[in-house]
Formats: structure tokens, sequence, C-alpha cells
């Protein structure tokens, strides 16, 4: 009975994820034919909420993917997916862990990082970013007239993308 | 932050969990990046389905268009040289043909189609941006597609502001390409309810004077009557020898530079000369001079000016030689013109320190002693002398060349009355008395010119009569200047805005750039729900059989695809497109219908079209007077109807004109008719512009 009443939940769950899962792979199924490039998981996974490492998006990219083509199926993305689903594979992290993060970054208690500070964490440590990550972010959150980074003012805007 | 060997554990402990903030703050970064991608992709389909749809009209009305543009002899006498130009434009068509250019699988370049799309220009603007470069096919298929637009306008274009939506005019750019994204991030892009006009030296100098180029055309192909060019003196290929245009054109495009600059030489030529706004207000590159008339510059075949006039004036001690060293001394001091020293003697005045006010001060007082000295005190009058550089074939017509090149060369001075330009080798420096007699007799309140570096990116002179618009920033050295542009609207007051590229933060961030082309794309959007207004309220009220007025936003969601048929998220955009009442319901009655017009699908028929229509319309409008007959406007609009297979009678048309109110005598203002159309587009509630 159990077992029954689990997979018919599994079922209701998809209904609704499932059009959102179609949704997404659908933004990036330029040629119509029901596939999608596989540099692009990374960008569907986060647009539905997940945060996985860049060592997960391998994984899972190598699991799915159409004999080496460079394309995923959306047959085999499907079920895929629908694993990593119902396992939670990749939680998303709360808002509040954000400013924790920064503030452990910010030794001196400041306020605020650096540029220099936050390239050397974030090109070298982790998962690092590459050159052109690092620019992006840095032209973005830097505040223009003091040249920190004033991440209380930055977490809005990153936490803001998630919720629209 | 290296985590060594032999650390103690509390620092071991500090360690790990800065590698885990780190790798925190990366995925929660990534993943941002990625939602915002996913509203690019959003937004770039909303373009796609609605250019993908409209494409079968589009491109009837792009073939009627270029009927018209190759075929048409107007009325009036001066139908020769039309028809002497479609003849040497045929024969150009063919040189320049960029069918036989393939692309190579290996160009990574954006791929253009053509009529030019909001989806085109885009790519282009987005792939400069990433510093690509455009194929030498599709260069020269934008080139040719702006020539041909061009050599129909005006040499004076006019425009009328009207208090929903102000028009934005910028100064100089010279190839600076970081200046352009940033007024366009500041401003929005160009589009018919964010009208530009650009007033000349769009080369030269900077590096990117081509993608400079190509972007302005896009947009002036995409909306010819809402953006509007103004031909500068750096427009001009003698110019361009010296001031390094030539040179990057032949850099970048080592197999068809030469037949792209052959092209830009045509296309320089057949720039516009200058804008008027509300009959008000002048704009031009350079400025005016005491001989100044408009009505002479309107007339004349401003394509065939062909030469740049390099000017021997007349010293009062007869000595030829005297001219040239005169020159050669004056430009060294002079470090605020764009003709004489490049580099190193900017860089050295600027290394002294001296202020800007002071450096000015003192060049105005060399000025005004070498003219004593040569004794300048003669009247512009005498300038006047047939020189030896002018066109040959302009059967007599010297007076007009002169009076184009005073247009985009002078500078204004504080001194009363009107001298040669000895520095810049062309046009004059005017004085207060001459702006107020030139304006006065044009009936004009306000001239706008570029044409000079300011320190603050504008500046006014001449009591407030006169307004310079520079819009390069860091002109000399970082941080030498401000770039700035004006923003008008119906009060003709102009607003400043003003800006300087920084060096380290030339791109554009993702989030900026995506809420850019968002806003246009809602706006294109709003346009077609406009459109379609009388086929979606039909729509609407089959959910609605009571009649309130109010259905759920499900319904207005599948009311809206039934009709448009764009597959788009409708649920997702309703709240960017219309407004909602209290309890989540939508009001889609929420907008005033129009008065006095008899058949509004008519009327949204031509407000599909109306910015080609304009330009058909300017067409027939052969003496620019902006006035056709009643028997014209009609013949044109069945030409049209037959070409786009609708079925428009005369009775229709007739009622039409009537409520429009035309004039007794039988002719349409061209500008209250489409004047029409905007004020319809205000009065609709369903496109309230949602604060965003």
């Amino acid at each position: 009975m159990a077992e029954n009443s689990k997979s018919a939940e599994a079922t209701v769950l998809n209904a609704k994820i499932l059009k959102k899962l179609k949704g997404a792979f659908q933004a990036f199924d330029t040629k119509s034919d029901n596939t999608v490039d596989i540099k692009e998981i990374g960008t569907i996974f986060y647009s539905l909420g997940f945060f996985p490492t860049q060592a997960d998006l391998q994984k899972f990219t190598s699991e799915v993917e159409d004999e080496r083509s460079g394309y995923i199926h959306w047959d085999r993305f499907l079920p895929a997916m629908t694993k990593v689903l119902l396992e939670d594979k990749f939680p998303p992290i709360a808002d509040e862990l954000l400013l924790q993060a920064f503030e452990v970054l910010d030794i001196e208690k400041r306020g605020y990082l650096k540029p220099e500070e936050l390239t050397n964490y974030m090109t070298k440590e982790g998962e690092p970013f590459t050159q052109e990550e690092m620019d992006e972010m840095l032209t973005a959150f830097t505040d223009e007239e003091k040249k920190h980074i004033y991440y209380k003012d930055v977490i809005p805007h990153l936490t803001l993308e998630r919720k629209m | 932050m290296g985590c060594g060997l032999r650390k103690s554990e509390v620092q071991q402990k500090k360690c790990d969990r800065a590698i885990r903030a780190a790798l925190l703050i990366q995925r929660w970064y990534r993943q941002y990046v990625a939602r915002l991608e996913i509203r690019r992709r959003c937004t770039w389909n909303i373009f796609q389905s609605i250019e993908y749809a409209g494409q079968q009209d589009q491109i009837k009305l792009y073939n009627f268009f270029g009927f018209l543009m190759d075929h048409f002899t107007p009325a009036s006498s001066e139908s020769k040289t039309v028809t002497l130009i479609t003849h040497s434009f045929i024969q150009w068509e063919r040189y320049f043909c960029y069918k036989s250019i393939d692309v190579p699988d290996s160009y990574t370049g954006p791929h253009l189609t053509f009529p030019m799309t909001f989806c085109g220009v885009s790519k282009l603007v987005e792939a400069f941006k990433h510093k690509q470069q455009l194929h030498a096919r599709y260069v020269l298929q934008i080139l040719g597609e702006t020539w041909r637009l061009l050599r129909i306008l005006p040499n004076i274009s006019h425009l009328s502001s009207c208090h929903t939506k102000e028009i934005t005019i910028c100064g100089d750019l010279h190839g600076q390409l970081e200046d352009l994204l940033l007024i366009f991030y500041k401003n929005g892009l160009p589009s018919p309810e964010k009208p530009y006009v650009f007033n000349g030296d769009f080369v030269d100098r900077g590096k990117n004077s081509l993608e400079i180029l190509l972007i302005l055309f896009g947009f002036l192909l995409l909306y010819p009557n809402d953006v509007h060019l103004n031909r500068g003196n750096h427009e001009d290929h003698i110019v361009n020898l010296r001031y390094g245009f030539t040179k990057e054109v032949l850099g970048k495009y080592r197999v068809h530079g030469k037949k792209i600059l052959k092209l830009l030489q045509k296309i320089f030529s057949w720039l516009p000369l200058a804008t008027v706004i509300d009959h008000k207000v002048l704009i031009v590159h350079g400025g005016i001079s005491d001989t100044t008339d408009l009505n002479v510059i309107a007339r004349v075949d401003r394509h065939k000016v062909r030469k740049t006039f390099h000017f021997q004036f007349i010293v009062r001690n007869g000595d030829a030689g005297v001219p040239v060293d005169f020159r050669r001394r004056v430009r060294s001091l002079t470090h605020h013109s764009s003709t004489p020293s490049q580099g190193p003697p900017r860089r050295s005045l600027h290394n002294l320190h001296i202020s800007h006010q002071q450096m000015n001060w003192s060049v105005d007082n060399e000025l005004k002693k070498r003219r004593r000295l040569a004794g300048f005190d003669q009247s512009y009058g005498e300038r006047k002398k047939p020189d030896s550089d002018s066109d040959p074939d302009s059967e007599g017509r010297l007076i007009p060349s002169v009076q184009m090149v005073d247009l985009l060369w002078s500078d204004p001075m504080p001194q009363n009355g009107c001298i040669p330009n000895e520095v810049r080798g062309g046009g004059c420096y005017w004085g207060p008395d001459v702006t107020e007699e030139v304006l006065g007799r044009h009936n004009l309140q306000l001239l706008i010119r570029s044409h000079e570096c300011k320190q603050d990116g504008y500046e006014f002179c001449h009591n407030r009569r006169v307004l310079t618009i520079f819009s390069a920033s860091n002109y000399y050295e970082v941080g030498s200047n401000r770039g700035a542009y004006i923003r008008m609207g119906a009060d003709l007051v102009p607003h400043f805005v003003q800006y300087q590229a920084s060096r380290t933060c030339r791109e554009l961030t993702l989030r900026q750039s995506v809420g850019w082309t968002e806003r246009s794309a809602l706006q294109a959007l709003r346009r077609q729900l406009f459109v379609h207004k009388s086929d979606l309220i039909s729509a609407f009220r089959e959910f609605d059989p009571n009649n309130t007025g109010i259905i759920s936003p499900s319904h207005w969601a599948s009311a809206t695809e039934s009709v448009l048929k764009l597959g788009l998220p409708w649920r997702v955009l309703r709240p960017q497109l219309v407004s909602s009442t209290k309890n989540g319901m939508v009001d889609y009655q929420d907008c005033k219908t129009m008065k006095n017009i008899s058949d509004t699908s008519l009327l949204e028929t031509m407000y599909k079209n109306h910015s080609n229509l304009e330009t058909i319309f300017r067409i027939i409008d052969t003496d620019h007077s902006g006035l056709i007959s009643y028997e014209e406007f009609r013949q044109t609009w069945k030409l049209l109807s037959s070409h786009l297979k609708t079925e428009i009678s005369d009775d229709v048309i007739a009622n039409l004109a009537q409520s429009i109110d035309f004039n007794k005598d039988g002719s349409i203002d061209i500008n209250e008719f489409m004047e029409a159309f905007r004020l319809v587009d205000l009065s609709e509630g369903i496109l309230q512009e949602i604060p965003q």
C-alpha cells in the first residue's frame, strides 16, 4: 500500500513539475528537435532552482549525453531529471547562508570585500571562476566610487533573481 | 589564502570554512547568471515570434517599398535628376553586389537577414560588444540597404515632438563604441517611442568607427522615421584618409575593404544635413554662417557636393604663401578643434596641467592676435571667391555648396561678425549677432550643434541660443571630459544627461543588457496587443457571457494566445502588459474608444504598417513640404492595399480622410496624419506603460 501511495505522489508531483521542466528544456531547444546543447544543462538546472556544483553537473551530463554528440535528447533528460528531483540531489541553498558565506570571507568584518580579495577566493578556491565570470561579477557588484564590494547590497540582487 | 602544511586545527577549520564559503558564493552567482540567461531567451522568443508572425506582411511591404524606391518618378520638374539617379543606382548596385561573397562555415560572427529586424540589430550590438567582426557580405548588405534608404530622405528632416515621448539628441561619437553603448544603456534603444537624432562625426579617431556606423544604420533601417542621422564633417572620405577611419576599414577587411569604403563614400554624400524639431529647433553638426538659408539648403543636390571644401582664404597683403604658414602655426596651439594636431600635441598640453579655462583663454588670445596680424578684419563676404576644389559640374551652384560646408564645419565665437574658419580650413566662425539674425530669419529659437569637445559634454553660448552637445567622453585622454546627450520633450527645453565611460568597466553587465532588451521586447508586445485590439476584444467577450468587462487572468491568457498565436507564456507576461483590478481579475475593456474614427480595423491595419506608410508618404512628397494631395494619398493607399492583398474601398478611405479633418484645399499634412496614430496609441488603456 505504502509503495502505491508513494508512486502516486510521485506522479502528481511530476505533472506540475513536468510542465516546468518542459518549459526550461524548450527554452534551449533552439533547433526544435527536442535536444539541447550540453553546455546549457547547468543553466537549466539553475533556472529550476537547483544548486549543483560543477562536479555534479559533469556527472549528470556524462550520464545522459547522446553518444558524445554534444546534445541531450528530451527522452534521456526527463528520466534523469526526475531522478534528481525525487532524490533531492541538489537542494537549494538558503538565502541566509549566502550572507554567512560572505561574512566568513570578510575576515576583518568591515562589511565589504576588496575586488582583489574576492578575485582571490573566486578564482583560486572551491570551483574556480573563469576570467570572464570574474570580470562580469566584479563589474556588476563593485561599488563605483569606493571600489569595494558591499556584499550586503549585493545579496538582494542574487536572491531576487531566484524569486522570478 | 593558501592552506599550507602544519596549520593549527583552528586555522585548518577556518581554511575549510573559507573554501566552503567560496563554493557557496560561486554556486549562487552561477545560478544568478543562469536565471538571467533564461530571461534573455524568453525575451528573444518574444521578438522572434512577433517577427516570424509578421514576416509575410513585412516581406510584401518591403518589396513594395523597394519597388517604389527604384521606380517612382515624382510629378515635379525635378524628375530629370531622379531618373538619372535611378539609372546610375542600378549600375552601382551591380558593383556593390554582396551576393557573390560567401560566408564560410568557420565564421562565428552574427548572421543577418533582411529586411532588418530588431533581432538583427540586437545581434549586431551584442556581437560588437563581444568584439566580433561582421562578415563583409553582411556589411555590404547593410550599407547597400542604407544607401537605398538615404537616397529618398530630404536634406533637412522635420520632426515633431509630442508630449508622450522625448527626442534624444547625441553629438560626436568618433568611433568610441563604449560611449554609444553607455548611451543606449542609460537612455534605452532607439524605437518609435524613443526617437533619436545623431548629430554627425560618427567616425575617425576611435577604433570602432565602423561598428558604430553599422549599429546606427541598423537602427535607421529598422525605424527610418524615428532615427535621424545628420552628416558631420568627418563623414567625408578625404577626412577619413587622415583621421583613421579608412585605415580602420582596410585593416579589418583586407579583401573587401576598398569596396566597403567606396560604398561608404556614397552613403556619406547622401547623409541628410540637418534636422528641425517643431520648426523651432535646428540641429546641425557644425553650425551656421551669415548667409545660411535653410530654403536653399533644402533644395541642394547634397550628394553632388563631392569634394571637401578646402578653401583658399584671401589675405589682405596678397601673399599666397602666408596662409599656409599661418595655419600651421595656429594649429599647434589649438588643442580643442578636431582638424589639426593629433596625439602628441594634445597630450603634451594636457600634461602641462593647465586648466581647461586657462587653455581656452590663451588660445582665444592667440587667435585674435594672429587674426589682427594677418589683417582679418574683413567680413565674411570676401570668402566667396571661386575655388579650384569645387565641383566642376555644379552648374554655377557654388553658393549651396559653401552653405553646406558652413553647416558642417563652422564654430561659434564670442565676438560679433562672421570670419573664415582658418583653423579648420572650412566653414566660418560666427558671432552672436549672426545667431540672432539667422535664427530670427527662420523663426527658430535654438541651434543645437556639435563639432567641438566640451569638458562637461555640453555648453551653451550666444545667450543660450546655441547649444553644443558632444557625446565622446574621455576624448583626449582618460578623464579629459564627460560626454552628454540631450532629452527634449514638447516644451523644447533641453535636459542633459552626462556620463563618462570607464576604462575598466567597458562592458555592460549581463543584467543590464538583459534589462534593456526586455524593455524593448515588452514594448513591441504592447504594440502587437494594440494592433489586434478588435480581435482580442471579441475573444475576451467569449469568456465573458454576462458582459461584465472582467475575465480571469488565465482566460485572458488563452484568449490572447488564440488571437496572436505567438506561443508565448502570456500568464507570466500579463502583469507587464495590462493592469489588473483589485481581486486579480483583468478588466479587458479598460481603454477609451477612439472617437471620430469610422473604421477601427482599417486604422489598425494602417497602424501596423505606419512606419512604412510614413516613409512611403515621404517618397510621394517630393518637394518635402510635408503636404501631399488627397488624390496622391488615395492612390498610394490603393497601391499598398493591393500589394498586401487587402480590400480597401474608396468610401472607407474618404471617411477616414474626413474624420482626420484634412485641410479644405485638399492637401494632407503628413505630420498631422501621423500624429493621429500617436495620440491613438496614448489613449489606449491597454497600452499603459507599467512603471518599470
